[in-house]
């Protein structure tokens, strides 16, 4: 354990620069996730045909392979198809992408569980079916995925750090130098995983309160029956 | 000679500083069925629930047969055998069928061999009617249904006494009579009970004597005739009176 | 190269994968069961010992807990990176394991125990022939998601340098030049590995399923 608290302080600034390019691809992720993700799951749900069975196909490729195989996908099979992308971008997209299918179910599931009626009463009071979606369906659904969704941007931290694998510089790829360095690799890893502990325990905290802050009292997604 | 199953003496539950019932003593006698009864939130569960040591009572001693319970080192899951309960909520294991359910003690408590167990579980399934609903899951039955099978689990444990906590309190009005029926037969068999109950009709007709429990200890007991007629005390009278008005008219519907 | 061949040379490394998995999964399983019994039933230390070791090996990285792992593994006895790999994923995987069981035991009522022990069961009986056989059922769902994401993380593997599939499509890639074939073959098989392993779990949670149960 001593030697853990050494590599710490000798490597820290190297470590803290790897941890601001893990909190960067997480929070890249994190947010084209969403932003996919949300028309993901308005494609699977609200979509015409061929709509729905793109985003299923999406989501379902996606969440049924590993990260890794997307990432070098993206990273080293897309330039045969003459796109070339840097290794930061692959991240970001292989990030984003498998992101958004999981991203996709959890909003989905929040518009599931709001059901027909609410469309039904907003079609009665004569808003269209995009209307009824955008001003009614849609602001409840993002309310009440909040709770299944924050396990999320947790989810996307932690399988950041195989993008050492194609050389982004993250907090993985700073604890691998510093075990060829010091010889050590038992006590590098250790010292990586307590700030990635530390950043784990952070945003935890941080997202049960937004779950406080945002919680409508007696508004909730029916937890699923054990 | 009446010949006491069940002695409790002294006995006192309490949590924390809440007292849940203290000092209570009470004997049933072979062949006997003592109804309890009293305003809800007055410890008659949780001396059940003491008595076959479901949970622990601070203070006091309890007799099985002559034995003491109580004592130090004394085998509760031995003691457990010899008290059947009957929850209000049927409690039965949910991934077993009727029959199994009613099996499940002989083959792994009793370690009856399997044709053996088969056959008394059986037995105490047409003992309760429902000989033709064995191979049923918990949720394929009615609540009623559900409350006989648990029943015929305690007895095929051949208990020297029966617990029953409000039995049919958690059943809707018309299968409330198919229970009771079922306890009605086993008193009259002749098997020891002790019964929490809020149906005064069955505590009338049935019991031998009637304990009425309140703030957690014995306001007054007595036989049936003597409690519903000639209570000693005003506020006796005044509980017993209440609960008629409101089961009353529940049980004339059934 | 033709494609046959290209296919097929990918395609042995699944052997690979499905052994890592096979020896991940049952390893996990085993240890989460165990962890989660003593968790739930332990009494105080113990499940203070249990919570703090599932909040920190699910706060780290697999592929740091991997490494980890696999370095304190291998640096003791003297094992293949399969071994020692296959050994660690499930280590990993336990930590998951056991939140699964854990959640399925305690939604098991309390009730189950008491009604159980109401009939002469003690608590270890009690365990075995009703707790149990009931949260088995539960977990079923959730676990076939656990081995899911057990046979997508043998692909860490591939940092350990063992030959399954990510490995060999890598190696075809660079000798091939034709990158992005093998990562599509790879990323098939994995996705048809998966698929019917929740469709196996799937039929088996349907069979298992008690009538009527709410």
């Amino acid at each position: 354990m001593g030697s853990v608290f050494v590599i710490l302080q000798r490597f820290l600034p190297e470590f803290l620069k790897g941890t601001a390019v893990t909190l960067e691809l997480t929070a890249v992720g994190i947010l084209l996730g969403f932003a996919l993700g949300l028309t993901l799951a308005l494609m699977r749900a609200y979509g015409s045909k061929p709509l729905r069975i793109i985003a299923i196909g999406f989501i379902e490729l996606f969440r049924g392979t590993p990260l890794l195989v997307q990432l070098f996908l993206i990273y080293y099979g897309l330039p045969s198809l003459g796109l070339t992308l840097s290794q930061s971008v692959s991240a970001y997209l292989a990030l984003g992408f498998n992101s958004a299918a999981y991203q996709a179910e959890y909003i989905r599931g929040a518009i599931q569980s709001i059901g027909e009626s609410q469309m039904t009463a907003g079609r009665a009071i004569g808003l269209s079916r995009w209307q009824t979606i955008r001003f009614i369906i849609m602001p409840q659904a993002l309310r009440l995925v909040i709770p299944a969704w924050s396990n999320e941007p947790i989810s996307l931290l932690k399988t950041s750090a195989v993008v050492f694998l194609i050389a982004v510089q993250d907090l993985m790829a700073r604890g691998k130098r510093a075990a060829s360095i010091t010889y050590n690799p038992i006590g590098s890893y250790l010292a990586i995983a307590v700030i990635y502990l530390v950043m784990v325990f952070a945003m935890s905290a941080l997202l049960k309160w937004l779950e406080r802050k945002t919680k409508i009292p007696g508004f909730e997604m029916e937890t699923e029956a054990a | 000679m009446p010949n006491p199953i069940l002695v409790v003496k002294d006995l006192t539950k309490k949590y924390g500083d809440n007292i849940i019932f203290h000092d209570i003593n009470m004997t049933v006698n072979e062949g006997d069925t003592d109804v309890i009864i009293g305003p809800s939130g007055t410890g008659k569960s949780t001396l059940l629930r003491c008595i076959n040591l479901l949970t622990k009572a601070n203070s006091g001693q309890i007799w099985l047969d002559g034995e003491e319970i109580t004592a130090p080192g004394y085998d509760e899951d031995e003691v457990r055998q010899h008290v059947g309960m009957v929850f209000q909520n049927f409690l039965l294991f949910n991934h077993l069928t009727a029959l199994d359910n009613v099996k499940i003690g002989l083959s792994k408590v009793k370690k009856l061999k399997d044709d053996q167990a088969e056959a008394k579980a059986m037995q105490e399934l047409d003992r309760v009617g429902l000989a033709d609903r064995a191979h049923h899951y918990p949720g394929q039955l009615s609540g009623g249904q559900q409350q006989r099978v648990a029943i015929a689990r305690a007895l095929a444990m051949d208990p020297r006494i029966m617990l029953f906590d409000e039995p049919t309190s958690a059943l809707d009005p018309e299968l409330i009579g198919e229970v009771l029926e079922v306890m009605r037969k086993l008193a009259l068999d002749g098997m020891t009970m002790l019964v929490v109950t809020h149906e005064m009709g069955f505590a009338r007709e049935v019991s031998d004597r009637i304990i009425f429990l309140e703030k957690g200890s014995i306001v007054e007991e007595g036989p049936p005739e003597v409690l519903f007629y000639t209570p000693k005390f005003e506020r006796t009278r005044e509980f017993l009176w209440k609960i008629t008005e409101l089961y009353g008219k529940k049980e004339s519907d059934s | 190269m033709d494609v046959g061949r290209f296919i097929q040379y990918i395609a042995s490394g699944t052997a690979y994968t499905v052994s890592v998995t096979l020896i991940a999964l049952p390893l996990g399983l085993f240890l989460g069961l165990i962890f989660s019994l003593l968790y739930v039933y332990g009494g105080k230390v113990l499940t203070r010992i249990m919570s703090i070791y599932s909040t920190v090996m699910r706060g780290i990285p697999p592929i740091v807990l991997l490494f980890i792992l696999y370095f304190m593994v291998s640096g003791n006895i003297n094992l293949s990176p399969f071994w020692a790999g296959s050994i660690s994923l499930g280590i990993v995987s336990s930590a998951y394991q056991m939140e699964i069981i854990r959640g399925a035991l305690l939604s098991v009522s309390g009730a189950q125990m008491m009604a159980a022990r109401a009939i002469g069961m003690s608590r270890m009986r009690a365990i075995k022939h009703i707790i149990i056989p009931q949260a088995f059922r539960m977990a079923i769902c959730p676990w076939s998601n656990e081995a899911a994401i057990v046979i997508k993380d043998s692909s860490l593997v591939y940092a350990l340098g063992v030959p399954e599939i990510l490995r060999r499509a890598q190696l075809i890639s660079a000798s091939t030049q034709q990158p992005f074939l093998a990562f599509i073959v790879a990323g098939l098989i994995y996705f048809m590995l998966v698929f019917v392993t929740n469709r196996l779990l799937d039929g088996l949670d349907k069979r298992m399923r008690i009538p009527a149960n709410p």
